[in-house]
């Protein structure tokens, strides 16, 4: 074993990982420009109506009751346009969206229409139009359908391992690079509860030791003193996160790094206390602004090139269930960040949240295919090719057409 | 059904074994051992070489000792170069330093190598570590791997002392002996430079041997003390001070040859100038001055003394049962270790015969390093994670690889691992993380079968993603607790 592959296989492969192409795109560079494109997948199906909440609908208040954001809330949501606005977590991400560099695409759903985790998380990666067994995701199987113009720095990349195991959105024929922080990634809030459930009923001294643990956590968050490596919690997951996520941007943004990538974070199944507007939701979307806050600093001028989009596998129910969270629903927001954009804009076909408008009487209903989103970036931004996009990175897609005009 | 009814056959006696005395299932290990789980235990303990690495090549401790004291001297060397070229530099001595610099990137140094190449200490190490940890992660079921990692911190040695001879003394030491006879283990422990060196018997000697005469030197008891109180007897077992001193004594003059001597360094030696001349008196028993066989006389009594038997079937039975064992359980190895003079593999079939050692309540919390390769097995993630991660994982978990605080080692009792509950969330959801292609339903099944509960199954069910799934089964007090 050569010392080299040796600390290359150091990287760890994990959440806050960033899995890149190991090849420019030439089509577009041969347009004079040098597009960037970062996608995060956000595992645990994203809460659409309470991260960009319908607070001009009619029907918004009878829907989620005291969850629902409103402008004069106790925690007042961030106003988007005259129908929507934004969770208070995010203020990052309503400052792009007024610079004209945010697009919220709500109403928007893969093509899947059941409400299982795992074939809902292998469809939004797969890019296929059903679930079951895939080898490759559409990210890869768009690299592979671009002319590369190069390799990628081989000092910069010297930074990157070649992977054994990514997920499955970068998995396929085109070489992917990965790198991460070497710091252990705190596990999320949202497994700790999980476990402090089970145990709460099979073991009562692992109860009492996760307990004790978030108490000190809270002591040290409340008390500004210095973190230190021990009880993790909700203000570590952030501060890793945003840090993977920028030294990500940093690579992006180099001269001669990788152009395209892709990001995880997971903890998103709010099924009890989902702290919408102070709590579990609201750190976690915290957690994804502080990160691309941190993306667009870092980008530098790349900036003005780069498209960050990010999705989930579905969304949660219209209405907020017996513990005070949501249940697995249908569709959701995909969101789309970056200097690149023609931004500032939700697009809706809003479907409305009367119980005949919502899905099977229970999600926010689907108008949008987020295939049509993400082929109308990668067409647009990346120079993918059109008829690539329908067969073979979201096979049988045809009919979708690519969405225009986000891009220039 | 075995006496007492304890159901000695079926998926549950199965998965209890393997957890219990292995490293846990791997494959479907529950379903192929479920006919006969005692008799696939027994089995392990009988596999040609059991216990023994086969790794070519893993230099021995003396090479090791060597190796890295050539690589420091030169190191040193290249430090003092470097330093003496800046001061020619300085001085405008141009040529010179031009010179020099060329001797310092000279082919056979280590300057010119990437700077990402691992020291050479780190190597051994690191290589040492995998072997280890690869053995423990492929085996079948892994009781004899359980053995070697007990009687490996029974018998502790720290990487903090001396970190090239750690790895090779568990193999050379620890490993031939760990199915043999104890007084054989305990020869070749008391007598290996890693231990030597890490309980201070390299600087122990007679004051009225020949050199303690000539540099106004004596005893450390250090070793002595610890063979009695840790490796043997155990504490208040009745030995005294004076044992402790005699003993010292005893074995003044088994030593290392020093790194520097490019055949032999980092061998044992016995070095009759260092040896307390003279009969000892050990626990009421004189020994006449044999230089080195005065202390393989004691040893050997020792491990025949039946405070000792006892002392270890406590130990063995505290690791693999509960920390609290069962009396009759501690009596049977007691006996069986007494009746074959310290057969090791006797005492071990004696540790899966005995129904309590299946009755006994699955309440065990697994140790840092176990669990870690339980969860390597259950994900089949051997390959995906490097021994890097793993030993930083060990770290962070309170148990770092081959570096125990203290000559007792790690501790075997629940409190002492406790409190890294939450940092094993961390790893279990990093080293879940590498395996996206597993089925977490059916890992439940192989991993823990019949004993996982309906609250853990519906927890695992209801997980968000296939990568936490496989945390919260790494995490379940069924998959925690043997």
């Amino acid at each position: 074993m050569s010392p080299h592959a040796a600390s290359r296989r150091q990287l760890l492969l994990a959440p806050g990982t960033l899995f890149a192409w190991a090849h420019l795109p030439k089509l577009a560079q041969a347009e004079g420009r040098d597009p960037r494109f970062l996608t995060i997948i956000l595992r645990g199906a994203l809460d659409g109506l309470a991260t960009v909440a319908p607070v001009g609908d009619a029907d918004w208040l009878a829907v989620r009751g005291d969850n629902a954001l409103t402008l004069d809330g106790k925690t007042p949501a961030l106003k988007l346009d005259d129908f929507f606005a934004l969770n208070p977590a995010m203020p990052n991400l309503h400052r792009l969206f007024q610079e004209n560099e945010a697009i919220i695409v709500h109403a928007s759903a893969t093509p899947y229409r059941e409400r299982s985790h795992f074939d809902g998380q292998d469809l939004l990666e797969s890019g296929l139009p059903n679930p079951g067994p895939s080898e490759s995701g559409w990210l890869n199987r768009t690299l592979a359908g671009l002319v590369p113009a190069g390799r990628v720095n081989p000092r910069g990349s010297r930074l990157f391992a070649v992977g054994p195991v990514t997920p499955l959105v970068v998995r396929g024929p085109a070489p992917v690079l990965s790198w991460s922080p070497q710091r252990v990634m705190p596990a999320s809030e949202d497994t700790v509860q999980r476990l402090l459930a089970l145990y709460r009923d099979c073991d009562a001294k692992f109860a009492g030791v996760l307990e004790d643990n978030s108490k000190l956590g809270a002591l040290q968050q409340s008390g500004g003193m210095v973190q230190k490596p021990g009880p993790a919690g909700p203000a570590q997951v952030r501060a890793y996160f945003a840090e993977a996520a920028g030294t990500a941007a940093k690579f992006l943004a180099q001269a001669d790094g990788p152009r395209i990538g892709a990001l995880a974070l997971d903890g998103w199944d709010t099924h009890f206390n989902e702290g919408i507007a102070q709590g579990r939701l609201s750190q976690l979307l915290g957690t994804l602004d502080e990160a691309l806050a941190a993306i667009k600093s870092n980008m530098g001028t790349a900036w003005r090139e780069t498209v960050v989009a990010l999705a989930t596998e579905f969304g949660r129910t219209a209405r907020i269930n017996g513990t005070d969270g949501t249940d697995h629903g249908t569709a959701t927001v995909a969101l789309l960040v970056g200097g690149a954009l023609k931004g500032g804009r939700v697009i809706a076909d809003w479907p409305g949240l009367k119980s005949v408008d919502l899905y099977e009487n229970r999600d926010l209903k689907p108008t949008t295919d987020l295939r049509a989103v993400l082929k109308g970036v990668l067409r647009d931004h990346l120079r993918a090719d059109e008829r690539v996009l329908a067969q073979t990175v979201f096979p049988g897609s045809e009919a979708i057409k690519p969405m225009a005009g986000l891009v220039g | 059904m075995g006496a007492n009814g304890v159901p000695s056959s079926g998926k549950n006696a199965a998965a209890l074994g393997l957890h219990r005395f292995g490293f846990g299932p791997i494959g479907d290990a529950i379903t192929a051992i479920a006919a006969d789980p005692r008799g696939a235990l027994l089995a392990d303990l009988e596999r040609p070489g059991a216990g023994r690495l086969d790794t070519p090549n893993l230099i021995s401790s003396g090479e090791a000792a060597r190796e890295v004291f050539d690589f420091r001297a030169e190191r040193r060397a290249q430090q003092k170069l470097a330093l003496r070229l800046q001061k020619e530099v300085a001085t405008g001595g141009e040529n010179q330093a031009q010179t020099m610099a060329e001797a310092v990137q000279a082919p056979g140094s280590d300057s010119g190598a990437s700077p990402l190449k691992v020291p050479l200490p780190q190597q051994i190490i690191l290589g040492e570590a995998k072997a280890r940890f690869d053995a423990a992660a492929s085996a079948d079921i892994g009781f004899v791997e359980r053995l070697v990692w007990f009687w490996s911190n029974h018998f502790c040695v720290s990487a903090d002392k001396d970190v090239a001879m750690v790895g090779a003394y568990e193999r050379e030491a620890i490993r031939p002996h760990v199915l043999g006879a104890f007084a054989d283990l305990l020869q070749a422990v008391e007598s290996h430079p890693a231990m030597l060196l890490y309980l201070d018997n390299v600087q122990s000697m007679g004051a009225d041997s020949i050199a303690g005469i000539n540099r106004d030197k004596g005893l450390n008891e250090n070793l002595a003390r610890e063979t009695l109180e840790l490796h043997t007897l155990g504490v208040h077992s009745g030995y005294s001070q004076a044992d402790v001193t005699s003993l010292a004594k005893v074995i003044t003059g088994w030593t290392w040859i020093r790194p520097d001597d490019p055949a032999h360094g980092g061998e044992f030696v016995f070095v009759r100038r260092l040896h307390e001349p003279g009969e000892q008196t050990v626990l009421g028993k004189r020994y006449a001055d044999g230089g080195l066989d005065q202390g393989r006389a004691v040893l050997g009594d020792l491990a025949r003394h039946p405070a000792t038997a006892q002392h270890i079937s406590e130990k063995l039975a505290r690791h693999f049962i509960a920390d609290d064992p069962p009396p009759t359980l501690v009596t049977n190895l007691t006996q069986t270790f007494v009746a074959t003079e310290g057969d090791l593999k006797e005492v071990a079939r004696t540790l899966i015969t005995s129904d309590e050692s299946w009755a006994a309540p699955r309440t065990k919390l697994k140790p840092p390093a176990e669990w870690i390769a339980g969860v390597i097995r259950l994900t089949g993630t051997q390959a995906q994670i490097p021994i890097g991660r793993i030993m930083n994982a060990q770290v962070a978990l309170g148990a770092p690889l081959w570096r125990p605080p203290a000559p007792n080692g790690y501790s075997d009792a629940e409190g002492a691992w406790m409190d890294g509950i939450p940092r094993r969330i961390d790893i279990a959801t990093e080293f879940a993380g590498r395996a996206p292609h597993a089925d977490p339903l059916a890992l439940l099944d192989s991993g823990l079968g019949p004993l996982a509960s309906a609250q853990t199954r519906s927890t695992i069910a209801h997980a968000e993603s296939r990568s936490q799934a496989l945390a919260l089964l790494a995490m379940a007090p069924e998959f925690l607790r043997r």
